[in-house]
């Protein structure tokens, strides 16, 4: 196991090119002043370089994605959104940040203090530490270990203890609804997301992101989504399940506004709030990634050999539409309540899930290898589902209710 | 000793049910429609008890009322319910103009042109208070653009009411014996004409849109999840707590008094009265919160109907306001109720022969319908509170007067 580990815990650069320049790095200017150096942890300097990038990088994410979230409401609603603060209002999320870092840092005086003063931090950290697994191009990636996806629902699920410690240790009773919300929610529908995570899993052998990027490099048609008509029918329920795990409309029941004002995250104000904030929506993009690296070919591009700039755009682009997707889906959609969002996971996704396991296994049976048939019978049958789901659909689309039929 | 360990973790086991936690939901709430505030016994989610709390917004409308003249009255009822001003001045001035009625000096008698003028005006109120419902009841339920949207349509119904009265909220446009000349619409002129073109514009505008919101929201399966079967009032229950208006007509009653006690001119116009049905097929039942909505919804396009039918035949000639000497109604008292967007709004006026009533009592069909809510949210979970207080549209200015 141990050699597993060390090995794996070295990133991906190291195999590379990147290596020999660290190595060559730490032995002409380490070296001189360090003599003791151990020259082999070059690679752990690589690991270092890369999770810095990640550090000053990731969390101009959020920056972005509540600008673009705000002016994306905008323009669904007639609106123009933000116009103020720099061109177009694109310093504006700059502008809140600045007053948030100005604001009275309040802490509920009965409330738990240590508690309350860890769980931002819980969350931020765990949403960031989610990222060190996600390969955002070929050579981009923190650590590339052989467990990347085990890596990935495992911290993910830490998220709900900074969840429930901010919502308890506020002492505030709405709080504590909503963090209670947000545990039994995330915690149900990590089931339907590893279920569906496992699917992929089957068909690469391979819990490695980077393994699972690599058997998606053919082009469209080879991406995991398309591989078998289970990943398909997996796709969506990942991705409703994400939804729900990141707290957004139609599953934002731990902060419902209208019902639970601000759910676990009422009492905090300032830089405090901002990380719960922050995290948010480092969330929806890394779930986003998540995404797009397990069933939709990651950094590879639609035709077979594209690689420009490693696919790091191509990437960040297919990301950026699943998060567009979460931003539409919230400002259309009503919110679930409690009891049917317990249905809608645990009578409808999680016997689908177990289906698609199985479905998978068969489905491996039959085509040991990926080859034209296997894709080409999977697309087909894709095709005709979605033909089929489209004719049942209509038919109760247009069953719209009619204007009631007035009285006498 | 082991035996007694065993027997209370019998008796823990035989009591499933958890500690009991009160909240208060309220007075400062995103969706309590002002200042309600709710007393509710949660038993996790699902809530034991809702007892709601009003008074938060008493302003004595009853008491001041007993020391100012009938004119003076007025403005008053403009911060009743506010969202609905128009149709609550009527309301105050029908109920005054009964009460002159008695006089045998009587020496006035309401324009045509200003009756027209009401209706036209009380109905366009009566839209942009149901488009306020429709989007802060989408809000309740999650979802937030319906709201802007309902708000960018009542904005340019507000800039009508703007044009003919020169205020957005708190009118004073309907005055005893007419309606306010404050900006002069000559009979036949091009301001007159200007105007009705404005409100067929708007109509023209606004009629795709109702589909549209439809569409959007009514039909949404998550809103109709939320909503069907949540909350049913029954017909009885209905009509023992007094809900009247939609909420009424939510739980299968066919009852409006436009339609049933003509006030005004309304008989003179055709226009049909939305009742709930059981719609077998989608999950609505009679009564809940969906039925409640969808009323409002048709009541709409019936409100476009009524002043479409008013622009058809053009705004009689003739002065606005009553020649009319001081208002000083003899000795005697009145009740009398319109219907208002919220329902029956009941004004009971004692008058002792001076220009200042004895008493005055507003009769306030918000104040009957939350007196339901109580009983519908027995048994209930938090969400559901919301979608009742949303459905049963309360305006707590009128609630507590």
């Amino acid at each position: 196991m141990s050699e597993i580990l060390s090995e794996s815990f070295l990133p991906k650069i190291n195999l590379q090119e990147g290596t020999n320049w660290a190595i060559d790095f730490v032995k002409k200017t380490i070296l001189p002043i360090f003599p003791d150096f151990p020259v082999q942890s070059g690679s752990v300097l690589v690991m270092l370089a890369c999770a810095g990038i990640f550090v000053a990088v990731v969390p101009l994410l959020p920056l972005v994605l509540v600008l673009a979230e705000r002016k994306v409401a905008a323009r669904f609603q007639n609106r123009t959104g933000p116009m103020r603060v720099g061109p177009w209002g694109t310093l504006q999320t700059l502008a809140d940040g600045i007053k948030l870092i100005f604001k009275e840092d309040y802490i509920p005086p009965q409330g738990d203090k240590l508690l309350f003063l860890l769980a931002p931090y819980v969350i931020f950290a765990c949403s960031f530490a989610v990222f060190a697994a996600i390969p955002f191009s070929q050579k981009i990636i923190v650590s590339d270990f052989n467990i990347g996806i085990f890596y990935i629902m495992a911290i993910s699920s830490v998220i709900v203890m900074g969840v429930i410690m901010a919502g308890w240790s506020s002492n505030s009773k709405w709080s504590l609804l909503g963090s209670l919300r947000s545990a039994a929610q995330i915690v149900s529908y990590e089931i339907p997301l590893g279920l569906s995570i496992l699917t992929v899993v089957m068909l690469v052998q391979s819990l490695s992101m980077s393994e699972i990027v690599g058997s998606q490099d053919g082009g469209i048609f080879t991406w995991l989504i398309f591989r078998s008509p289970f990943t398909f029918i997996a796709f969506f329920i990942f991705f409703i399940s994400s939804i729900a795990e990141v707290n957004r409309t139609p599953f934002d029941l731990p902060e419902a506004e209208s019902e639970i004002v601000a759910g676990f995250h009422t009492e905090y104000s300032g830089m405090r709030f901002a990380l719960f904030f922050i995290a948010e929506y480092a969330n929806m993009f890394a779930v986003s990634a998540i995404g797009v690296t397990l069933f939709l070919g990651g950094y590879e591009g639609i035709l077979p050999g594209y690689d420009f700039l490693g696919g790091l755009p191509g990437f960040v682009i297919k990301s950026l539409g699943l998060v567009f997707v979460m931003m539409w889906l919230r400002w259309t959609l009503p919110r679930l309540r409690v009891d049917q969002l317990m249905n809608l996971c645990w009578k409808y996704f999680i016997p689908i899930s177990f289906f698609n396991i199985l479905g998978t296994g068969v489905w491996g049976l039959i085509f040991r290898n990926d080859d034209v048939w296997s894709i080409g019978i999977s697309c087909a049958i894709i095709y005709v589902g979605l033909i089929g789901a489209y004719t049942v659909a209509g038919r109760n689309l247009a069953r719209k209710p009619e204007p009631q039929p007035s009285s006498v | 000793m082991e035996s007694t360990q065993q027997t209370e973790s019998k008796i823990i086991e035989l009591k499933p049910f958890t500690d009991e936690m009160i909240v208060n939901m309220g007075p400062q709430h995103p969706s309590t429609h002002g200042v309600l505030r709710l007393e509710l016994r949660l038993d996790g989610e699902v809530v034991r008890e809702a007892i709601p709390h009003i008074g938060y917004l008493h302003r004595c409308f009853e008491k001041h009322s007993e020391n100012l003249s009938y004119p003076q009255i007025i403005p008053f009822t403009d911060r009743m319910d506010y969202v609905a001003a128009m149709n609550q001045n009527w309301g105050f001035c029908l109920a005054v103009e009964k009460l002159l009625e008695a006089d045998e000096k009587k020496d006035f008698e309401v324009p045509e042109r200003a009756e027209y003028l009401r209706i036209l005006i009380c109905e366009l109120n009566r839209i942009a208070s149901h488009l306020l419902s429709f989007g802060t009841y989408g809000m309740d339920i999650g979802a937030f653009t319906p709201f802007l949207y309902a708000f960018r349509d009542r904005e340019r119904l507000l800039l009508l009411f703007e044009k003919i009265c020169g205020a957005r909220l708190t009118y004073n446009y309907i005055r005893i014996g007419g309606v306010s000349e404050i900006i002069p619409m000559e009979p036949g002129s091009v301001d007159e004409q200007n105007y009705l073109d404005e409100v067929k514009e708007f109509l023209d505008y606004f009629e795709p849109k109702i589909d549209e919101y439809n569409d959007l929201l009514t039909a949404n399966s998550i809103f109709s999840e939320r909503t069907m079967g949540v909350a049913v009032m029954s017909e009885e229950m209905a009509i023992s707590y007094g809900a009247t208006g939609p909420n009424l007509r939510g739980s299968g009653v066919d009852w409006d008094l436009r339609r049933d006690e003509p006030y005004s001119i309304y008989d003179r116009f055709d226009f049909d009265v939305p009742v709930a049905k059981n719609i077998p097929e989608l999950g609505a039942v009679v009564g809940d919160c969906w039925s409640r909505y969808k009323i409002r919804m048709d009541e709409m396009k019936e409100s476009v109907k009524i002043v479409r039918q008013i622009l058809a035949e053009g705004l009689p000639d003739g002065p606005v306001m009553a020649e009319m000497k001081a208002v000083r109604p003899p000795k005697g008292e009145i009740y009398f109720r319109s219907e208002a967007p919220r329902g029956e709004l009941g004004f009971y006026i004692v008058s002792d022969g001076t220009p200042k009533p004895v008493r005055v009592k507003g009769r306030s069909p918000c104040f009957s319908a939350l007196s339901a809510l109580q009983e519908l949210s027995r048994g209930l979970m938090v969400a559901d509170i919301i979608a009742i207080i949303g459905s049963i549209d309360i305006v707590m200015g009128e609630v507590d007067r």
